[in-house]
């Protein structure tokens, strides 16, 4: 018996540029920076919320990050996208909210949950005598949180958050299960029709991998930028590239 | 109680607290006129930080009354019963009196410069050119000038904490409470630290509260000591009087062991 090997990188080089293709991957980028902006206002928010010391928002903020915590991401999403409209039976509903638009409400909202956590961790590594500074120079508790406090936990909360967004540019391909056509949907709608299935996957594993790649070196910038105050580690491209390959939770 | 502009700047009147059961103030009365240099002495733990923080609200009282400049801090009167201040309320007479803390707290994100300009622009909303020209006059006065570029990161002790007290006059506070300033110092940086304190109490007359174990200070720079244990007021008097001839056995105690 012999085992041919079928593997034609000439359809890998065909398709890499394909615009079912582009079209994918520009889908996925926006559904994954959109859902990481809600996230972060979302965030943000219920971070505050958990840090106020009111008991009633509180407990609405941990509700809320148990919840979307402690259920898939998919599901969320089905809920969305099938389950309510379906509920509602509401035409306007049905036809306003398209897949992509439940992709990013679903996503941001799941990934809000995260970024409350995350934010929260930020917030609460800001030394105590930062919010005694600011108050006694007469800033209320908001101010003292947006001006110097947030500011402060952003250094904290900059890589992070880049995790969740690589993640999210690789996990919003769950969406490809409620028909949306994001960059690994792209694939399949082209390999089931050509059946080059391993070299379209090829594809879209090369373009995960190239928008990953770019959105680290993004992060990595910003990272340089919040370390301004303590300009003490100048980062080069090497130990740039270096921490890059160092990094990451594996998904 | 008296208008602004008359009276006492500071009037204490048998104020408590405690943080659950341990009790840090117990009635707690002192006065301090305007433009009055007062130091505050007690070994740790007598609750002289606390009492500064309950001057400006940083902790709410559990008893007792406090006064700046005749209004009263963190609460209003309704009835003859006090009801806490809005958080608006309490923030605005909080930045008439200025805090200086132990450990700094400089805005490590912020420039010196962005540091003292921080509350006039974004409390007092004065355009940013005023607030530099004042922040700016204000870091030559602690002699750090050149220093306004640089992050807080990148300075002494000694350097931080003088841009904090310039931080702190950059709301023009009609009090300035100093706690413990130069015990977080190494001692070579304390002198500088002091000469700016000395110059402030000399040439402007600000009304000043100065918790510190910096005798030397006390007895050149203050009208009065006053000293503190177990939460309440135990001895006042002259620098000079008290550190010659404490009349309380705790007060000759804690002396004969600091001088």
């Amino acid at each position: 018996m012999t085992l041919a090997l079928e593997f034609d990188f000439g359809v890998v080089r065909e398709y890499m540029f394909n615009d079912v293709i582009l079209d994918g991957v520009w889908t996925t980028i926006q559904i994954a920076v959109l859902a990481q902006l809600i996230g972060v206002v979302l965030g943000v928010l219920f971070a505050l919320m958990r840090v106020s010391g009111n008991r009633a928002l509180g407990f609405a903020a941990g509700f809320y990050v148990w919840f979307f915590r402690g259920t898939p991401a998919l599901l969320q999403l089905m809920i969305l996208y099938l389950g309510i409209p379906r509920m509602f039976d509401n035409q306007t509903l049905t036809t306003e909210l398209t897949a992509f638009r439940a992709a990013v409400i679903a996503f941001g909202v799941n990934e809000g949950a995260y970024m409350t956590e995350i934010m929260r961790a930020g917030i609460l590594s800001v030394e105590g005598g930062q919010m005694d500074a600011g108050k006694s120079l007469g800033m209320t508790q908001l101010q003292a949180m947006r001006r110097i406090i947030l500011p402060q936990a952003m250094r904290v909360v900059v890589p992070p958050t880049g995790n969740e967004f690589i993640a999210l540019l690789k996990n919003s391909s769950v969406a490809f299960a409620i028909g949306l056509v994001e960059l690994l949907g792209a694939a399949n709608l082209i390999y089931s029709v050509n059946f080059n299935v391993m070299e379209l996957l090829v594809v879209a594993g090369i373009w995960y991998l190239a928008i990953t790649t770019v959105f680290s070196i993004a992060q990595a910038e910003i990272e340089r930028l919040l370390a301004v105050s303590d300009r003490e580690r100048p980062l080069t491209l090497v130990s740039r590239v270096l921490d890059l390959m160092a990094a990451r939770r594996p998904l | 109680m008296s208008a602004p502009g008359a009276g006492p700047m500071l009037r204490c009147l048998g104020v408590h607290k405690h943080f659950g059961r341990l009790e840090v103030l117990r009635g707690v009365d002192l006065e301090v006129e305007r433009g009055e240099v007062v130091v505050v002495l007690g070994p740790s733990g007598s609750g002289k930080s606390t009492l500064l923080r309950c001057i400006n609200h940083l902790e709410k009282l559990n008893d007792g009354r406090i006064y700046v400049d005749g209004e009263l801090i963190g609460y209003r009167e309704v009835n003859g019963r006090l009801r806490e201040d809005s958080e608006r309320e309490i923030a605005r007479k909080r930045s008439q009196i200025g805090l200086v803390f132990q450990r700094f707290n400089l805005f490590p994100h912020l420039s010196v410069l962005g540091n003292v300009m921080e509350a006039p622009v974004h409390v007092k909303k004065m355009p940013r050119k005023d607030a530099e020209a004042i922040a700016r006059e204000l870091l030559a006065r602690v002699g750090l000038s050149a220093k306004a570029d640089e992050y807080p990161g990148r300075l002494s002790g000694g350097q931080q904490q003088r841009v904090a007290i310039a931080r702190a006059l950059a709301m023009q506070p009609k009090l300035m409470l100093f706690d413990e300033p130069t015990s977080a110092l190494d001692p070579e940086l304390v002198g500088e630290v002091l000469d700016v304190m000395k110059s402030l109490a000399r040439d402007t007359g600000m009304t000043m509260v100065v918790v510190t174990h910096e005798l030397g200070f006390a007895r050149e720079v203050a009208d009065r000591a006053v000293f503190m244990a177990e939460g309440v007021v135990v001895e006042e008097g002259t620098p000079s009087e008290m550190f010659a001839a404490p009349r309380e056995p705790r007060t000759q105690a804690f002396l004969s062991r600091i001088l």
